[in-house]
Formats: structure tokens, sequence, C-alpha cells
């Protein structure tokens, strides 16, 4: 059924997506896409458009809450009462709307946002891992599993039962026939081994901008991904004219200088995959970041060979995002798609800016490989 | 339109009838409620609009749309009821809700209408509203349709910016003397003799000094004449509809958003004791009355729910009923007057009771005469302000944190009222609508301790001058200091001025 608000509601959509009314693009509030609160959750802020009033000041200005602490204790930031849709806090000039949510969750909203096609995972079958659960009760079993509140449960009804439990005084002593112990059962945990290679692209054309956009989109990516299988390795590559494999954190922080020689970077990816993951058993699933200036046409045949014979036949997809600087030349995407326009488990983007990201992921995840 | 009213299941009209009967028994007076039952698109669209079912197009409504619809998809929140202030009172039920839940929205809307009904505040509200915002939806249709949806959007846009600079006591209290008459004018003004005995009033009030009395008065009120606005105006979007060269499809449009605002304004100024009121009828009538035993711990969840509170936020459903209950007690027990605020002792206090039993019609005569700040003002006591922990919070620039400041009877319900005052908003009026002799706009923010928030009041300032056309400036103090900023041609400049 079609409803008034969808004009309205269409209009600002148009606006969040810069469509339309380009004045009030800068009182849209996005907020950083990531910001990780607690260990598995995050908060999301929900796109919003301010318009200017004049308003008080908001550090100047502070409140009046209600409850435990003394002068001094730091408040926990307010946050939304769930089951309370009309009583927002009284806070003014603070709506911006914090959304907290597990990163499972977030995930599989970003899945239906970007309409992303759930993986069909290779290799289900084949890898079982066996996981202890424990799932019920019995009357035998060693004393470091015995199940208090239930032993004293059977044993109060016993007592009870028999006439013996006082009120008055109410010791229950559990004998022998009271006692039950927790059980487990093993179950098969159906596994698909996947693991990411993200390749960065570190080279003096790649500046803080472009890695804050790599941070982003490898972020999500990661997520979605994780979503789709359990227990997923990630690894990290770097590289200027050499490439080296690093951790995490040096992977979004490192930034070097030099030269660009993509095909060292395969290389690495290539020996990786052929040492550590044997393609029967694993998804694969490299990603490479770059500006897309490579040092010479012949290192780019090096790598596209490299492609061809040693990365593509093992993985699900190889995707290659390309950032656009200011320096680059931008010219690799094109010497991808030239090469590889047919093969469907390449597939290339070019990210304009942070708006782009989410198409990005789209085209990168939308095949469902 | 709600015209097409979906007839509500005889259940819940059984419900509806049920509740009533309690709620009129215990006094309140309230307007015919029609209830309607929503899926929760529906809730939520309405929710968007207001609570009404037709608005003018804008963007914000769909934006509105968006976070109740995100927060209610991802079980963050949902909307239990609505009700709007018109009579007949339209309110709103979420379908699928649970008959307990359905209970008690309908026991809580009882009392909102009552509220709507009798509290001297919404006195002049318009209560054929939802015809208002069909009209208004219509004009400004007619108006998009003839200058284009783009334009007037934007047009729409900058009179939102301006939208709080209303002035809501307005229509209940008297600001500025009706304009002097004609003979009142020409009256001569009286002259400051100084004192003195009949023999030496030729001497002391000597002719040339009394002239020059005289030309000094014609002089003040002459300048007085000159001042435009004669008295600084609170109500700007007033001031720009009747100043401002105005289109005339802009002139209607920025009335639309000043009359919406002025139908608002109430709501928000007696948010803490409408839920307060509310909150305080919907458990008296369900757990005195409308419960069943199987509907208690069902009610007691939804209960704690709308009562619960969070650090650095003001619960004002919890503070308004609970400030209310201390009322009740204080005038049952006869805890008021002169003898019991002279009282110094905390343990004569504690005990006191004289047995006066006016709590209920107290609560009546609270809901009739006050809103938050004058409620806050009067009832809020140093017991109740203990007896509730209440404190101040504030932002620490040391620690990057916001912190518990205090919990000083005297901060904490300073701290209530500058928040309430002027619905949180800055207060800021019309100084001058020719500045400087330029045809400029001069606004100024009374400042009540705290700075404006300099970034939007820039982008305010370039809206307030898109409607003026000419350059406009604020006249503000930041960080103690008194600022000009003007703004002309979309440009903001900024300089020390004299704040006074």
């Amino acid at each position: 059924m079609s409803q008034k608000i969808d004009l309205d509601h269409g209009r600002f959509r148009q606006i969040i997506r810069g469509k339309i009314k380009q004045n009030l693009r800068k009182y849209i509030s996005q907020g950083e896409m990531i910001a990780k609160k607690g260990k598995d959750t995050v908060s999301i802020p929900i796109p919003s458009v301010d318009i200017p009033r004049f308003k008080h000041g908001d550090k100047q200005q502070g409140g009046v809450g209600q409850g435990q602490g003394e002068p001094g204790d730091a408040l926990g930031q307010g946050e939304e009462q769930p089951g309370s849709g009309h009583e927002a806090g009284d806070r003014p000039g603070d709506h911006l709307l914090d959304i907290e949510l597990s990163v499972q969750e977030l995930a599989e909203i970003m899945g239906e946002e970007l309409e992303l096609p759930r993986i069909q995972p290779k290799g289900t079958e084949k890898i079982v891992a066996y996981k202890d659960k424990y799932s019920g009760i019995r009357t035998v079993g060693p004393e470091s599993l015995r199940h208090f509140r239930r032993t004293f449960r059977q044993a109060m009804r016993r007592q009870i039962s028999m006439g013996t439990y006082d009120v008055k005084n109410p010791i229950v002593i559990p004998i022998k026939e009271d006692k039950r112990y927790r059980s487990w059962r093993s179950e098969p945990l159906p596994q698909s081994n996947a693991v990411i290679i993200y390749m960065m692209d570190v080279s003096g054309s790649m500046g803080d901008e472009q890695k804050e956009i790599v941070r982003i989109e490898s972020f999500w990516i990661d997520t979605w991904l994780r979503s789709q299988y359990h227990g997923i390795e990630s690894r990290y590559i770097i590289h200027d004219a050499m490439a080296k494999e690093v951790d995490r954190d040096t992977f979004f922080r490192t930034r070097e200088s030099g030269g660009t020689m993509i095909s060292s970077a395969y290389k690495l990816c290539a020996k990786m995959i052929s040492d550590e993951y044997p393609s029967d058993l694993w998804n694969i699933y490299p990603f490479h970041f770059s500006d897309g200036d490579n040092w010479s046409v012949d290192d780019t045949h090096t790598c596209v060979e490299l492609l061809k014979k040693e990365v593509l036949p093992f993985v699900n997809l190889f995707a290659y995002g390309q950032v656009e600087s200011p320096y680059g030349s931008g010219q690799f995407i094109k010497d991808l798609t030239e090469h590889f326009d047919e093969d469907d488990r390449v597939v290339t983007s070019e990210i304009k800016g942070k708006d782009a990201i989410m198409d990005s992921i789209k085209e990168f995840l939308g095949k469902g490989k | 339109m709600v015209s097409a009213l979906k007839r509500l299941p005889a259940y819940l009209r059984d419900i509806q009838e049920e509740v009533e009967g309690y709620a009129r028994n215990f006094g309140l007076d309230f307007f015919p409620i029609l209830y309607e039952v929503l899926d929760y698109k529906t809730m939520n669209e309405v929710a968007a609009y207001g609570g009404f079912p037709t608005r003018y197009p804008h963007w914000r409504f769909g934006m509105d749309y968006e976070q109740l619809s995100k927060s209610y998809e991802w079980g963050l929140s949902k909307i239990y009821e609505m009700v709007i202030n018109t009579n007949p009172a339209y309110a709103y039920l979420l379908e699928g809700n649970s008959t307990t839940d359905q209970k008690l929205v309908m026991a809580h809307v009882c009392a909102h209408v009552d509220f709507f009904k009798n509290n001297y505040y919404f006195s002049k509200t318009n209560r054929k509203m939802i015809d208002g915002m069909a009209n208004h939806a219509a004009r400004v249709r007619r108006h998009m349709d003839r200058w284009g949806q783009d334009v007037v959007e934007e047009f729409i846009d900058t009179c939102l910016s301006l939208e709080n600079l209303i002035d809501p006591m307005s229509a209940y209290i008297v600001r500025q003397r009706p304009p002097r008459t004609r003979e009142e004018e020409e009256a001569e003004p009286e002259i400051g003799r100084l004192k003195s005995k009949g023999y030496m009033d030729s001497f002391i009030n000597p002719p040339s000094y009394l002239e020059a009395q005289k030309k000094k008065k014609e002089e003040e009120a002459k300048k007085q004449r000159r001042r435009f606005p004669e008295q600084p105006q609170r109500d700007v979007l007033q001031f720009l509809i009747e100043h401002a060269p105005l289109e005339h499809w802009q002139r209607d449009v920025l009335e639309v958003v000043r009359d919406e605002a002025y139908y608002f304004a109430p709501q928000a100024m007696t948010k803490i004791m409408n839920e307060g009121w509310a909150t305080y009828w919907h458990s008296k009538i369900l757990t005195e009355k409308a419960l069943t035993a199987a509907e208690v711990i069902d009610y007691a969840d939804a209960c704690s729910g709308v009562l619960a509170t969070s650090p650095g936020r003001l619960n004002p459903y919890k503070l308004g009923v609970e400030l209310l209950r201390n009322i009740e007690d204080r005038w049952n027990k006869g805890q008021f007057g002169k003898e019991w605020d002279e009282c110094d002792s905390m343990d004569l206090k504690k005990n006191w009771d004289r047995r006066t039993g006016l709590g209920r019609q107290k609560l009546f005569e609270v809901r009739k005469l006050y809103n938050d700040i004058t409620f806050l003002d009067e009832f809020f006591t140093l017991e109740f302000c203990i007896d509730q922990k209440f404190y101040t919070f504030g932002f620490q620039e040391r620690s990057g944190n916001w912190e518990i400041m205090s919990r000083e009877f005297k901060k904490v319900k300073d701290q209530l009222l500058k928040m309430l005052t002027n619905r949180g908003q800055p207060v800021i009026v019309v100084e001058d609508g020719n500045f400087e002799n330029r045809s400029e706009l001069l606004l100024r923010h009374i400042h009540e301790g705290t700075d404006l928030d300099g970034g939007q009041a820039r982008d305010t300032l370039r809206n307030a001058a898109k409607v003026w056309t000419r350059p406009v400036s604020l006249l503000t103090k930041i960080e103690n200091k008194g600022k000009l900023l003007r703004c002309e041609d979309g440009n903001i400049s900024e300089r020390s001025a004299e704040y006074t």
C-alpha cells in the first residue's frame, strides 16, 4: 500500500544521497560509520539533516539527571531506552540518533540494505568440527559438574513430600538420589573456512583520505563476510615496490612512500594461498586496494599473468578497488578490465570518495560468491 | 482523512467504555475521544506528521519517518500511544498490542485529553487543528503548484530555521501597552519639578530650568517614537511577517510555519506535567480498577519501561508523576502553608500529618493552572530533590567526559528551571528594524549564561537575512565578550560590540 509519507520520505532519501538540494548537504550528519562500543556492539548514527537554529551551545549547558552516583562520576552518554518510543530524553540539542547493534545485526542490516545475496560456501560438508555443549541433566556424573540449583530443588521436593521439611528451620540436605549433574552432547559444527587477504598499496600517492576509505570499506567487507562464515581469517599485505605481510593495525596506519609494484603483492598473495590455504578446503577472498598507478607496463603484465595462473583458479572472488587519488593515473583498473572482462571471478570497482563506499561494496559482494 | 474512521473492534470499544467510566468517576473531564487502530507503518507515518493525518509536503517528515521505522524495525523502540489536542480528540492504538497495553494506553490518553481540555496553557490552541493542518497543506501545495516544489520547499527550510523564534506566552500576557491614543500623545509631558516650598519655587525651579527639562522630556519621547519596534519584540516571526518585504506566497508560508509553531508550543511548555499527569492516572485507573490479576505482570513491565531513568537523561514521565504524587501526599497530610515552611525540625516534618486530605483537590488545581516552569518552581522541594536522587551534570573539559557535577538542591533546581525557560531555547528579540538607519535588522540574544552554538547561529543568521532581504545582525555574548555578528549577502563578519 502506498502511503502519503512515501513522497516526503523519497525526497529525504534523495537529499541524503546528494541528488537534490545540495545546499542542505552540509547539515547532513553521518558521523563516523564505525564507532565501536563495548566488545561486540557498534553504534551507527542514522543520517539526519539538521536545519540550523539559534540554540544553546552544548558544552556549557549540562543538565539534570536522576539516580545513583557521586559528583565527579562519569556518565555513560545517554542511551536510548528500549521500548520507549515517545519519551526521548530531554537533553536539548542532542538528537543524533545513535543506535547500538551487535556486529551480527549490523551485517544483516547491511546485507538487506545493499540487497546482498547470501554466499554459497564451498567445502561446507568437508570440514566438521565438534563442539561440546552442555544441554541436559542426568543423575550421575562427576561432582565438578553438579548442578547446585537442580540438586537443591530435588532435595527440597523430596523433603517436602516426605514431610521432613521444617519451615522454621529450612535446612535442606541432599542425599545421593537427589544429586543432578550437567550433561553434554558433542554437536557436529559444520564449518566453512574462509580467508580474506587484504592488500593495500601504501606508496606515496595514497594519502590519509584514501586510506580512510580503505579502512571503512574493509571493515564493512569484513563484517559481511564474517556474518557469512564461521571462523574467518584475515591476512594483511602492504606493498609499495616490495610487499610484506603486516598485522591489522599496521595495515591501516602505515604510511610509506616510494614506487608501486603491484606484482610484488600478488606474488606474496599467491604464495600465501599455495602454502597455507588449499583451495578445496578454503574460501579465499583477496581484496586489493590501490590508486591504480602501477610502475610500469611490464609489471602490469606480470600482474595479469600471476592472477591468471596462480590466483584466480583458487579463489572465490578477486576484488580490486581503486581509490581515486589526485596523483594516480588510475590506469590499472583499465588494464584489469581489459584482460578479465569475461571472467566473473574478478570484480573491479572505482571508489570516488567516502560516499561511494556502499556502492562499491555492493559491486564487490553483489554476486554472492 | 480520519473521517474515514475504521470502526473500533468491539472488544476495544468495551475497554474504552470501561476505562472512560473509571476516569469520569475520578473526576477527569475530557473531550470525546476517537480511537483508531493503526498498523506500525501507518503509526510511524502519523507520528512523523506529528499526529496529524495530513501535513504540507516536506522532507523532514520523511526523515522522522525513517528514524521511527528504523528504530521500530530494529526493535529499539515503538510508539505505544499518540493523541492530539483537538476536539474531539484523536488517539491512535498500535495494532497487535496486548489488551493490557491497550488498556494502559486508553487510561493514559484520557488523562492527556483531560489535560488538553483544562490546562490554562492550552486554552488558546486551535481545537480544530486537524482541519487547520489540512488547510495549511492545501495552501502550501497551491504555492508549490504555482512556483515549483524546490522553490517553496527551500523557503520552508529557511522559515523552519527561524521557527523557534516565537513568543509562546504572548497569548497569555500583555507584553505591550496598547498604542497611545492621540490625547495621550498630545498631552503635555509632566515636568519634573524639584521639591520646594511655595515661596521658594521660582528660585528652585526657575523658568529656564523648567524649559530645559521640558525639552529633554520631549527629546526622549521623540526618540521613543522613532524606535522601531518601540519595544524589543520576541515574536520575531510576527515581525518578519509584518515588515519583511516578502512575496505574497512567502508571507503565507511563513504564517503557516508560525501558526504550527504556536500550536505545538504549549506541549513543549507542559511536557513534564502532561506526561506526569497521564502516568499518574493510568497507574491509578489500572491498579485500582481496570486490571485483572492476569494482567498485573504485563502492566508492571510496561510501566517500568516508561518510568526507567538512565544517566544523563531526564525522564519527564518519571519526574512528572513523582512530583504529582509528592504534592498529593503533602496536601493530604497538610504539609504546606506558613507553619510548614517555617518549621526547621526534620524530625517534625517527617512525621507531619494533619489529615487535611486535600491532595486530590490540589492536583486538579495544579493541572489547571501550572506549566512546567511554575510547577517545578513551586513544588520542587529540597526533600523531593534528595528523595528522588537528582543531580546536575556537565561537560568536563579536563576528562572529556560528561560527569555528575553536584547534588546540591539549589544547583539542581536552577539547572532544571534554566533548561525549561523558553522551552530550552535561547531568547532572541528584534531590537531594531532600522539598524543604523539602513533598514537592516538587529536581533539581540538575551544572554542568560549560555552562549549560542556559533556555527548554527551563523547559518541561522544567513536564513534570517534571506527573509529580511537586507543585512541582519545579531548582538550576543561569546565567552563573556559582546559580539556583533553581521550577515551581508551570505557573508558573516564578526566584531566586538558593547553588550548591555
